[in-house]
């Protein structure tokens, strides 16, 4: 069973990515779950959601303990670096990080999510670039079932930005870190 | 059909469009949104009629209209939306109107919060409105079981002319996991006493105002049988490794999903640990507690709420076995590990009541 805590601020796609990663478990016929967090967010605000990955039936959906965390922005990290367990994954974006991480037990992989977005023309596919370079570091589910769900997940006025998005995945998980 | 990715709250609605809801009454409220915004997206287009009214108080009684026309209706609310709704429920259940109420529950009393809760067990299985009645409700433990259990509910509301609630909250609703709707067709009945025009025979009347006590005794005797009716045709239930359990948990919904959890930790452990997840929570499936409290055996009830569940748990018991208590309140939703913590004093630490 592998759980995930993705969190950013709101309008950074952090739902999204959590629906790309629960799908793809699907598709792999894994059990998954997906919850947000939801309530009095708005756009600006924190945002997070968590995904479980299992063979088995999943009891909770809620993540408290998680295995490892996509970070898109600074409070996130400040709330999540603590929770992850010992040798728990760390994948956050460096662009909007600059402190210095205080767990030593992690496998951390920094990754200046928007810089890459910027040079592939579109900020808001950062989302992306992180989810790319987590799925290399994880392995919890294939890059090929990212792709697949994406069709899916995203609703079908995007769909014109669906290469966009593949790309960024692909730069993300090719990034050297 | 292949699975989908869904929250608890769209497949309550495709599964009530499927069951062939075509009226849809609601109001705004945490954290059931998904429900209305679904409805009104898809409902008209698949030819039914979708309003937002103005209260719940009004929609309620939209159902009401709805329902006495002979359409498969639902409306939807979170915790004290379902307050508001309370009177019309009443209404409903005395004129033997079938409709679909669902209850997303978050954590009160009073406007609360709107994280998950279990707290309008009572509410929904012991009144909630005025007078004797009673409403058939069921407790889906999955996103799968907030579509079959809605189609259900359907069925079953025609069947018995009885309003039918689904009891899910703030967590089957907001979460996502896959869902597969199977094809299959809803078993409509035909309903002679619905108002639909009276052309060619004598106006159907739906009323519940019964002044005369000798008219509304019977009346009341009427619904008292047909509620013994659905104890006993209706009732279900889930039973997860009970044979050889020393200690049974019940739990339902949410909280039987961390308590399955904390059952398979007990095992691994060789800790003899079932569960027993009422689905229908009225009728609620006194039998199989009756049967299992055969006066070896312990009982731990895990709800979020304050001490609902355990009521219904110890009837059915009946003081043949010791009944323990964990909960989470406030929109806290307890864990596998904290019920297995429990589960391990009970058996372990010899912890008494």
């Amino acid at each position: 069973m592998t759980e995930i805590i993705i969190a950013g601020f709101g309008g950074q796609g952090v739902l999204v990515m959590g629906q790309l990663l629960a799908y793809a478990g699907m598709l792999e016929s894994k059990e998954v779950t997906w919850y947000p967090s939801y309530g009095p967010e708005q756009r600006g605000g924190t945002c997070n959601c968590s995904v479980v990955i299992s063979e088995r039936e999943i009891g909770s959906p809620i993540v408290v303990e998680p295995d490892a965390a996509i970070i898109m922005n600074r409070p996130s990290l400040d709330r999540f670096e603590p929770m992850l367990k010992p040798g728990g994954i760390l994948v956050y974006n460096s662009t909007l990080i600059d402190r210095e991480l205080e767990r030593t037990d992690l496998r951390v992989i920094p990754v200046p999510a928007n810089e890459v977005a910027d040079e592939l023309g579109n900020t808001r596919i950062a989302n992306m670039v992180a989810l790319g370079a987590f799925l290399e570091a994880a392995k919890v589910v294939s890059p090929k079932s990212i792709v697949e769900s994406l069709s899916h997940v995203l609703s079908e006025r995007h769909h014109g930005l669906i290469p966009l998005n593949v790309q960024a995945l692909e730069r993300g998980r090719a990034y050297q870190y | 059909m292949a699975k989908v990715l869904m929250k608890g709250n769209e497949a309550i609605a495709e599964a009530a469009i499927r069951a062939g809801c075509r009226a849809f009454y609601g109001y705004p409220i945490t954290p059931q949104n998904e429900i209305p915004n679904y409805m009104a997206l898809h409902l008209p287009e698949r030819g039914g009629v979708y309003l937002q009214a103005e209260s719940e108080v009004s929609a309620i009684n939209m159902v009401y209209g709805a329902a006495g026309c002979g359409v498969r209706v639902m409306t939807s609310s979170s915790s004290p939306g379902i307050s508001l709704k309370a009177e019309g429920i009443s209404y409903i259940a005395a004129a033997e109107l079938p409709c679909v109420i669902v209850n997303v529950m978050r954590c009160g009393p009073g406007l609360g919060g709107i994280h998950p809760s279990q707290g309008d067990y009572f509410q929904a299985v012991k009144g909630g409105g005025h007078g004797d009645y009673r409403l058939i409700v069921l407790a889906p433990g999955s996103v799968q079981e907030m579509a079959d259990l809605t189609f259900e509910a359907f069925d079953l509301a025609d069947k018995w002319r009885n309003p039918v609630m689904v009891l899910a909250d703030g967590l089957l609703g907001q979460m996502m996991e896959p869902v597969e709707f199977i094809d299959r067709e809803p078993q409509m009945v035909p309903k002679p006493w619905a108002t639909t025009g009276a052309e060619g025979r004598k106006p159907n009347i739906i009323n519940t105002l019964d002044i005369v006590p000798e008219s509304l005794e019977k009346r009341n005797y009427a619904l008292a049988e047909k509620y013994a009716r659905i104890a006993d045709e209706e009732t279900r239930w889930q039973e997860y490794k009970i044979e050889d359990a020393d200690l049974i948990i019940a739990a339902y919904g949410t909280s039987a999903r961390a308590a399955r959890s904390a059952v398979d930790m007990a095992r691994e452990k060789g800790m003899r640990v079932g569960l027993i997840r009422p689905i229908s929570l009225w009728p609620f499936p006194s039998a199989p507690f009756a049967e299992a409290a055969d006066g070896t055996r312990q009982f731990l009830v895990v709800e979020m709420s304050m001490g609902q569940l355990i009521e219904d748990v110890r009837l059915a018991v009946n003081g043949r076995g010791v009944v323990h208590f964990i909960n989470r309140l406030g929109g806290m939703v307890p864990t596998p590990p904290e019920i297995y913590s429990k589960i391990e004093a009970i058996l372990q630490g010899g912890e008494v009541q």
